[in-house]
């Protein structure tokens, strides 16, 4: 296992990138300790994947520097690296079997039979697939197959890292749960430094240790889950994370006063930002319907099992709200905010507010 | 559930029985009629039985021509299959060569037989020939008309030449079908050049492969054309496959029985070769 550090890396898939639209990863500079199970998250075409491939190789990054444990990998080929990523499509080698798929990586840099052998049946048992060492690998299902592809990871005990691109598209819902907490529970008895690659939030925030939120080819936040909830540093994390996503509106500033139109809004302190694009977010958890505050119309209430979520418009802007299961709409509803959950942005990016 | 019984399905499948059975039924029963009876001319025929299928399973001509198409499809599939593999192997996989190698590659498919035929008598001619004219001036003895052997090199590499685009298609397509993560996963896997071929793209490739030996076990089992225009079956009976003597039989010397008899014996032949391709190359890696 190893600590593995991106130096100021930028990528470019044409030959002669000009401004920053011609990057698919603008800069990401970040560290990912030895060990840390890790998830990188964020929307198709952020660059997830353009990273996941520099870290292992597949790419080389147009410029910076990559170190594994402080060591220059940047130019090193994906076999030196010694790394293990597992597929976003399982793939097998269909002709052999299951045994043989798991001895594949390992026969390959000629490692003695017996010790093939002994790794082999260690990460049969770590995957679960020990009574399957026999069949031909191309009869089994997609989660069986996906176990094969982390196996054959696994089976080489030094490798850096464990990388995983979406693995779990293509796994039945039910089975998703059940990788992704033997996947949890890999991690913690063997301590491997794994990074996972996904746009679902779920997936993520039940992985990880630190959520590494991705945007535009750029890192907007790193975080453990709770802080990307509550102190999302970009509007974006405030959309993507959080389901109804964060509540964002545009405001003017007056020392611990924010103006919403009509409204006026009180701040837990006063903000360091002034002038325009300076916008507020609070989560629908945060934002509380009652008798008293500020008026709203009710749109629309969707109840969605464990709670109710209720659309509703204040000064002409869409809100959402989050209300409890059993808990009513009033008559004359009117919205308050939780200071705890009030964010202020400067365009798009978090400022800290004074006392 | 209950299985709903209707009958009138069957009309539907009506137009393709009647198609098929004018070009295909039709004519095969009228070559099974030929091939038990006797005539000599005037539309006059008589029982034979099953004598001429006797005759043509003691005549040494019958095998020796057999010999020469097994001979001639073996060396055909060695050729063009190791072959189409590699050039496919080798071709451009995104870019503008690939265009330009999909075009180049379906041209002599596209040239029908008998030009192939044609353009290859007059390319190996030691005369006029650009190929037999120049063999000669290098002091090769080259002659296709006088030399058995040389006409077999000529039609092999004529067919060669014609048909392992065929192949280089197929087998194109079912490589470009591999997914990069398998790429990549070997990568990762530390594979060799060669494990990537053997684990991936072999594997990947078995099912166009195994219509690529078929279609080309068939064409060069009942190769006529090309041998045909090019050397005639000579020099002697040295290039005479089984669909040139069964021609000359039929329509040469009219003779009808045998002849009948010995289309029968070279279908069934085909069938069962087909059956054994099929058979060895879908049970190859089967589950034991």
């Amino acid at each position: 296992m190893a600590r593995i550090d991106l130096n100021h890396i930028r990528h470019a898939y044409g030959a002669n990138p000009k401004s920053d639209k011609d990057y698919a990863l603008r800069e990401v500079h970040h560290s990912f300790e030895d060990g840390g199970a890790y998830a990188l998250l964020g929307p198709s075409g952020c660059g997830k994947t353009t990273l996941l491939n520099i870290i292992s190789g597949l790419l080389h990054a147009s410029h910076g520097q990559l170190l594994f444990d402080g060591k220059d990998v940047t130019r090193l080929s994906t076999q030196e690296r010694n790394i293990a990523q597992v597929f976003q499509f399982p793939v097998i080698y269909d002709t052999m079997t299951v045994y043989d798929n798991l001895a594949f990586p390992l026969r390959n840099r000629g490692v003695p039979e017996a010790d093939v052998d002994r790794k082999v049946r260690e990460t049969l048992d770590m995957i679960d697939l020990a009574s399957w060492a026999r069949r031909k690998a191309r009869g089994l299902t997609a989660d069986q197959k996906q176990k094969i592809s982390l196996g054959r990871g696994l089976v080489r005990s030094d490798v850096n890292a464990i990388l995983f691109d979406e693995p779990l598209t293509v796994i039945d819902p039910h089975m998703k749960w059940v990788l992704r907490s033997q996947l949890k529970q890999l991690h913690r008895r063997f301590g491997y430094t794994m990074i996972y690659v996904t746009h679902d939030q779920t997936e993520a925030l039940t992985f990880a240790d630190k959520v590494v939120v991705m945007y535009d080819g750029e890192i907007v936040q790193i975080g453990t889950p709770a802080e990307l909830f509550e102190r999302p540093k970009h509007t974006f994390v405030g959309y993507f994370i959080g389901s109804p996503g964060m509540n964002v509106m545009p405001v003017a500033v007056e020392g611990k006063r924010a103006k919403l139109g009509e409204q006026v809004i009180d701040l837990p302190g006063a903000p360091k930002a002034e002038g325009n694009g300076i916008e507020l977010g609070i989560r629908p958890e945060y934002v509380r319907l009652g008798a008293k505050g500020m008026p709203v119309t009710i749109r629309k209430v969707e109840d969605i099992g464990r709670h109710k979520v209720v659309r509703a418009s204040l000064e002409g802007r869409e809100i959402a709200a989050i209300l409890g299961e059993d808990d009513h709409v009033p008559a004359d509803p009117h919205v308050t905010f939780d200071p705890a959950g009030i964010n202020l942005y400067d365009k798009s990016w978090r400022v800290e507010m004074g006392a | 559930m209950e299985k709903t019984w209707n009958n009138k399905a069957w009309f539907m499948v009506l137009p393709v029985l009647v198609l098929v059975a004018f070009s295909a039924v039709i004519p095969l029963m009228t070559v099974v009629n030929y091939s038990v009876q006797d005539t000599f001319g005037g539309n006059q025929f008589f029982w034979a039985g099953a004598e001429w299928f006797e005759e043509m399973l003691h005549s040494d001509r019958f095998w020796a021509a057999m010999g020469r198409n097994l001979i001639f499809s073996a060396i055909i599939l060695a050729i063009q299959i190791p072959l189409g593999i590699f050039i496919a192997l080798n071709m451009p996989r995104k870019g503008w060569g690939v265009p330009v190698c999909l075009v180049l590659m379906a041209l002599p498919l596209l040239i029908p037989w008998n030009v192939v035929g044609t353009i290859w008598q007059v390319f190996g001619r030691i005369d006029i020939g650009l190929l037999g004219y120049t063999l000669h001036a290098l002091g090769f003895d080259y002659n296709y008309v006088n030399d058995p052997f040389d006409a077999w090199v000529t039609v092999i590499i004529m067919d060669v030449w014609h048909w392992t685009s065929l192949v280089v298609l197929l087998c194109y397509a079912g490589l470009v079908s591999i997914p990069d993560a398998f790429y990549q996963a070997a990568k990762i896997d530390g594979a060799s050049r060669w494990a990537v071929f053997r684990y991936i793209q072999l594997p990947k490739m078995q099912r166009v492969l195994l219509i690529a030996v078929l279609l080309r076990f068939m064409d060069s089992f009942m190769i006529y054309t090309e041998p045909f225009v090019v050397t005639g079956g000579g020099p002697g009976n040295s290039t005479t496959f089984l669909s040139i003597d069964l021609v000359k039989m039929a329509v040469g010397q009219f003779d009808l029985g045998p002849a009948a008899a010995m289309s029968i014996i070279y279908f069934l032949i085909v069938l069962l070769l087909s059956w054994v391709f099929y058979t060895v190359m879908t049970n190859y890696d089967v589950e034991k």
